[in-house]
């Protein structure tokens, strides 16, 4: 009896310690995978954490080509990848001292808001219930792009109404099942939507035939049709179903960290603007234009007002490359996506991309 | 004189209630600390916790429902759709899988080289693989390889078989449903093959001479005498293989089926109630599983020998 008595009551004890162990983890919010940097406390002190760890710690997808995806050398690439890229060279001027981790769409908000990452860039929609209730910080938008269905060419179907009582493959935890409900509600539509967490089971699924169209973002759709078995037999249709700004995102709470990531993104376009690229870096810091030389951080000190060098849109410029650059290299005519910049054109050239003044 | 009361110390009967005490005070003091803890960080986000998002509109469609459903119900409408959509899987796939599990598990014991060793095979295979690479098999290797529904295979002439899932006359199972529930039900009835098995050859030898001492055929011996003795040896892990199945139609959202699960996930991705979600989802669990617990501990009592 004394016994059985003993093991009731240390049972409970075990767990309460385990417990405790856990409860101390998740206030350090040190959900890291094992072997690597723990990442920063919640919100507070991200900032300093980032800083004494040399390291930022980055949020990406890792499945879409042009926007973030590991290369056969293990690298990765992408635009996602490179506004890491472009923070780690303001902060340490060294554009590696990032450490990706690869998030799936459901996964990611909680990554970000127990801080597992510092900063989530890897294709995500800014809407306001994002903003608001799953408590992120948007910086500006990176990529500007739409929803849009792809279908086979052979398949006669040619608009939206096309896919009535129709299967479409979708995949969860992104904006794209609500939009395509929406839009179908809005047409009167009915389809049977088949959705799936993994975008490689997604795909495969079409692929396969089981589904007669699926939905993405049209970049991902160019993206993930370049290593679909036959690039060529599908088509994207022109409808376009949703605007989709996709920009990064952190934690709300830490204002100095958010303020941070909004100017190295500006600074990508700002660069673009002012015609300054990782080739000719060198030669505008003896320019003489205030302008340049204050974005350069050769005259004044806002760098230091961010809690950077003053040169740190400089460091973005030598390491990654302005926005044209970055994006050439990897949605460009040069690349298999061929994806043209569209409204991702500075807003000189009639594109959205605009950025405030460094002054 | 000794003082023959001993103290309180030294009481067993004290300790006894002492130390449950301590226990259930230390796991109160573990909620309240973890639910401050979560209440704090959650103010740090500006995410306030609540359920109130329940009565929204969901916005979202699913694939498949037995009962109405449009994207302008309620978001505790869509978790009602998804709960019966796994019920719908979990229901099916108990009865089917214990009807494979308990031939598989017989015929494991037959006199038959062939039938013996096919079994083998079969509870070998399924008990030693992934159920997720099972699904994932059953989906693409089995369903989607099947041909596009205009040249659909036509079995007995009432059954189609196409990329769109079996055609019955009366209704279609979707290739989601039909993965899933297979893939379920040979999984679990590999497990259960081997319940059965242990459960019958657990009864004495002396029951089956006797009963075929009274002249009944090999049949009989089975269905009258041996298997409702193996049956109290088989109903409690069995009712953990079907605690099993019913956890495992988690898994539908792997395969594409809207099951519960799936329909918490988008609940979740487009309100961002990640703790409140995961709140409804292990109570669901819970009392789904319960329930088949109740159930089967009640059956149980009735094949127990009844000690007069």
């Amino acid at each position: 009896m004394r016994n059985s008595a003993l093991i009731l009551a240390i049972a409970p004890l075990v767990f309460a310690i385990a417990a405790c162990g856990e409860n101390s983890g998740q206030t350090a919010n040190t959900s890291g995978t094992p072997g690597s940097n723990p990442a920063a406390p919640a919100t507070r002190n991200r900032w300093d954490n980032i800083k004494s760890r040399g390291q930022v710690i980055c949020g990406v997808s890792g499945e879409v080509p042009g926007f973030s995806f590991v290369g056969t050398d293990g690298k990765y690439s992408g635009i996602d990848v490179d506004v890491c890229r472009a923070i780690a060279a303001a902060l340490f001027d060294n554009p590696d001292a990032v450490e990706f981790r690869n998030l799936n769409s459901k996964e990611r908000f909680t990554a970000l808001q127990t801080g597992e990452v510092d900063i989530l860039s890897r294709n995500t929609t800014w809407t306001l219930s994002r903003d608001t209730s799953v408590g992120l910080e948007f910086a500006p938008v990176v990529f500007y792009d739409g929803q849009a269905i792809m279908v086979r060419k052979n398949s006669n179907i040619k608009s939206l109404a096309d896919l009535k009582d129709k299967a479409i493959c979708v995949q969860t935890g992104t904006t794209t099942e609500q939009n395509l409900a929406d839009q179908m509600r809005k047409r009167g539509i009915t389809y049977k939507p088949v959705v799936f967490e993994d975008v490689n089971v997604t795909f495969a699924t079409y692929a396969q035939g089981r589904c007669d169209g699926i939905t993405a973002d049209r970049s991902a759709l160019v993206s993930r049709g370049t290593i679909l078995p036959k690039p060529e037999d599908n088509v994207i249709l022109n409808e376009v179903i949703s605007s989709e700004p996709l920009a990064p995102a952190v934690a709300k709470g830490d204002a100095r960290w958010g303020d941070a990531v909004k100017w190295v993104v500006y600074s990508l376009v700002k660069a673009e603007e002012l015609g300054i690229t990782s080739q000719n870096v060198g030669q505008f810091t003896a320019s003489t234009d205030p302008d340049i030389k204050r974005f350069l951080g050769t005259e004044g000190n806002l760098g230091e007002g961010l809690g950077l060098t003053n040169d740190f849109a400089a460091r973005i410029i030598k390491h990654v490359g302005n926005y044209a650059e970055v994006y050439d290299r990897n949605l460009g005519p040069k690349t298999k996506l061929n994806l043209a910049r569209g409204q991702n054109q500075l807003w000189s050239k009639g594109g959205l991309l605009y950025s405030p003044p460094f002054r | 004189m000794t003082n023959l009361k001993p103290s309180i110390w030294r009481d067993v009967r004290f300790w006894r209630i002492a130390l449950q005490l301590v226990a259930v005070l230390l796991a109160a003091v573990v909620v309240v600390i973890l639910w401050g803890n979560l209440q704090r960080n959650l103010r740090q986000l500006g995410i306030s916790f609540g359920f109130d998002f329940l009565k929204q509109q969901a916005s979202f469609d699913i694939g498949e429902t037995l009962i109405s459903y449009k994207p302008t119900d309620t978001y505790s409408h869509a978790l009602w759709v998804g709960l019966i959509n796994s019920l719908r899987v979990a229901i099916a796939g108990i009865f089917l899988t214990t009807i494979i599990g308990i031939s598989a598990g017989i015929a494991r014991l037959s006199d038959n080289w062939l039938v013996r060793n096919i079994t083998m095979v079969y509870v070998e295979i399924f008990r030693n693989t992934p159920l997720l690479l099972q699904l994932l098999f059953w989906y693409f290797a089995v369903f989607l390889s099947f041909p596009r529904t205009e040249n659909k295979i036509s079995l007995w002439g009432f059954i189609g078989v196409s990329q769109n899932g079996l055609e019955l006359p009366w209704f279609t199972l979707s290739p989601e449903f039909s993965a899933l529930l297979l893939g379920l039900t040979f999984y679990t009835g590999a497990f259960i093959a081997e319940i059965v098995r242990g459960g019958i050859q657990s009864v004495a030898k002396g029951q089956w001479e006797a009963a075929r001492s009274l002249g009944l055929k090999p049949g009989l011996v089975m269905r009258l005498v041996i298997f409702p003795q193996a049956l109290r040896v088989i109903i409690p892990p069995l009712t953990s293989q079907y605690l099993n199945l019913t956890k495992n139609t988690s898994l539908a959202i792997a395969i594409g089926y809207p099951d519960i699960y799936f329909v918490a996930s988008t609940t979740f991705n487009q309100t961002g109630k990640a703790v409140e979600v995961i709140l409804l989802i292990m109570l669901t669990y819970l009392t789904l599983s319960l329930t088949i617990s109740v159930v089967m501990n009640l059956f149980n009592r009735t094949v127990q020998i009844k000690e007069r």
